[in-house]
């Protein structure tokens, strides 16, 4: 790969709370290549979601912020822009899809009308084209019969297909990068199944770059190139995805992947992760993990790790790693 | 070992907007459609399907949370649904549940000792001084300290208030408890550990254990048998390990295939099932399934399908093998 699609450095999201600012996504810096699909992985409240939110500067409540080096894309910094600027990269740039279909679709709006308001705002076509483009948009998301679907309202539409349905809202603007937040949360294994394949059917047909948010590995471990972990709103670990799922060399991502259901599936019991994340408004000084660690050290409790590259495209933030070999 | 609890051809309907002027024509929605299964002491029994197959249902017109209209609830051989004010009250004492969103499940005004107390209070297991020793020892056995007693629930993690909500269930020192997703609301991490409270407890206390969930992963680690139910009813029921090696209902079959793996070797599978259930107002003719299924014979949308019993496995299929 040449130069990266997407180049995040130094990403932080930051809380107002009262007279202190709490870091809720600290210094986040990653690459998105063209075509690439990133799982971001790690539990809920690490920031995952925050972090892609910061990246579209779309944030939850007015007294969050986003600092950082710089967020480049197509030759724009995403943090130089204003807020007009932003608008007019967002959907045409960047899309994003999200857990629950429901609460992002609108209830009062047809379907169509949903997904050529983009195309009309971004590509300045008529009320016409727009709609055909959606009809097409809507036929390539799998949805059958797209020529009277198109007219439906999303109370009409099954789960999965509203899913569907969301992602050709996103897909309309006709994006390079889609930030997919859980997009299969909600819906059953089955229809699981078919969204993540519509997903890696848009890659290969459109070259689409994707970050791709789970809590679920098994999601990530079929469709992503490669894996990032966050903890408590740092990256720990992030690399090529057969390296992680088979050496993965953070403590965390180790224990975050023998906790998954089809880990030994033979074992009797759970292998778990003792302990919980500490709460981001009183973080240790040292490193985030180190509470719940079955390799923490004295180095561990003083010194926060940083994201280093510990072999060419891995990327490790710990001082007691397991060993590239195996279990340390 | 004995039956616990045994389900015989179930049915429940919920009224459905109806059609027609002043909604002369009402409809019903049969969520549970003849569903049947049984339960022994000391048994998990997972159930699972897709989300508006009718497993809640199913759990709660067991439990009589919800009026059943046809089909019987053995339980300890006394059938529920016809059961007196008796009957039910005991039903109450030997029975608990255990809800998905273990926040929406606790009052948040009450402190935890609170919520343990009252169902004591309640159900008059323990006398009335040795009660706070009693909580103590429940939030003990779930792994919670003692201190915790004094807090909300808004104070304490997922995690915590599911155990909680265990808690509370096991303080009525049930025969047999139902799970409805316990562990879907919770990290990973945590579920694991949730996950091994119920089976230590259930070695412990002998539990019966109904266990709901769509997540195939976690039956195949915590429970003896499984019960796959489509659109209200059971479509196939067996041991776990059997099920899962050579499943013979093509529902299930679909559902095992879909199961993520973390094995990443393995790809996504090639459409495994097409569609999405069908709505359970218009529930297709003859074999429910039979719209989605590859495996499907011509007179499968005109005849119900017939049970095969082998064993301890029962299936609900024309074929009696599935198919290659």
């Amino acid at each position: 790969m040449t130069t990266p699609l997407l180049q995040v450095r130094g990403l932080s999201v930051i809380a107002r709370a009262g007279q202190r600012d709490i870091t809720l996504v600290d210094r986040l810096s990653f690459d998105l290549g063209e075509g690439e699909i990133l799982g971001l992985v790690g539990e809920s409240g690490s920031g995952k979601t925050l972090a892609c939110r910061g990246l579209m500067r779309l944030l939850p409540a007015p007294n969050l912020r986003v600092e950082g080096q710089a967020v480049r894309l197509a030759g724009h910094d995403l943090l130089q822009l204003d807020e007009a600027g932003m608008r007019r990269l967002r959907g045409r740039e960047l899309g994003m899809i999200f857990q629950n279909p429901c609460s992002h679709l609108d209830p009062l709006m047809r379907i169509g009308e949903q997904i050529a308001e983009g195309i009309r705002l971004h590509q300045g076509v008529s009320r016409r084209e727009a709609r055909a483009e959606a009809i097409e948009v809507l036929r390539q998301v799998g949805i059958p019969d797209p020529k009277s679907r198109v007219d439906n309202y999303p109370h009409e539409f099954s789960g999965g297909m509203r899913q569907r349905a969301m992602i050709a809202v996103a897909l309309g603007c006709n994006p390079k990068v889609l930030i997919a937040d859980e997009p299969t949360t909600a819906l059953d294994v089955t229809v699981q199944a078919q969204i993540l394949r519509l997903l890696l059917e848009l890659r290969d047909r459109r070259g689409l770059s994707m970050i791709l948010i789970s809590h679920d590995l098994g999601v990530v471990a079929q469709t992503c190139d490669s894996i990032a972990v966050m903890y408590a709103g740092r990256l720990c670990e992030h690399g090529a995805k057969h390296e992680m799922l088979a050496q993965p060399r953070h403590p965390y991502s180790a224990g975050l992947l023998a906790c998954h259901p089809a880990a030994q599936p033979e074992a009797v019991r759970m292998t778990t992760i003792a302990g919980q994340p500490p709460l981001l408004d009183d973080l240790p000084a040292g490193c985030r993990f180190e509470s719940r660690c079955p390799q923490a050290m004295p180095l561990c409790r003083q010194q926060l790790p940083e994201l280093l590259e510990a072999s060419p495209g891995h990327r490790l933030a710990c001082h007691t790693p397991l060993l590239a070999g195996g279990l340390s | 070992m004995t039956t616990l609890l045994q389900v015989k051809d179930l049915q429940v309907q919920f009224p459905a907007a109806g059609s027609g002027l002043f909604n002369l024509r009402p409809r019903k929605v049969s969520a549970v459609n003849g569903a049947s299964l049984n339960l022994a002491a000391g048994e998990t029994l997972g159930l699972v399907g897709e989300s508006g197959c009718g497993k809640s249902t199913l759990a709660r017109a067991i439990l009589q949370l919800t009026p059943s209209c046809g089909g019987q609830v053995l339980f300890d051989g006394t059938d529920m649904n016809q059961g007196s004010p008796a009957d039910i009250a005991r039903l109450r004492r030997e029975t608990a549940m255990i809800f998905q969103d273990p926040y929406s499940a606790l009052n948040p005004r009450q402190r935890i000792g609170q919520i343990l107390t009252e169902v004591l209070q309640v159900q008059r297991k323990v006398p009335a001084t040795q009660i706070p020793a009693r909580v103590g020892e429940l939030l003990e056995l779930v792994g919670l300290r003692a201190e915790l007693a004094e807090r909300r629930p808004g104070s304490l993690s997922g995690g915590q208030c599911q155990r909680v909500g265990i808690a509370r269930a096991l303080a009525v020192e049930p025969r047999l408890i139902v799970a409805d997703e316990c562990v879907a609301a919770l990290d990973v991490s945590i579920q694991g550990q949730i996950i091994n409270l119920l089976l230590e407890l259930r070695e412990r206390m002998g539990l019966a254990l109904l266990f709901i969930t769509h997540d195939l992963g976690v039956v195949r680690r915590l429970c003896d048998r499984v019960a796959v139910m489509y659109l209200g009813q059971i479509v196939e029921e067996g041991p776990v390990h059997e099920v899962f090696t050579a499943p013979r209902h093509p529902y299930t079959a679909a559902l095992i295939q879909s199961i993520a793996d973390i094995d990443p070797a393995r790809r996504l599978p090639q459409d495994p099932l097409a569609g999405e259930p069908p709505s359970p107002l218009n529930l297709p003719s003859g074999c429910a399934f039979h719209p989605r299924c590859r495996h499907a014979l011509p007179g499968c949308g005109e005849t119900a399908p017939p049970e095969h019993i082998q064993g301890a496995r029962r299936h609900a299929c024309v074929h009696s093998q599935l198919p290659c």
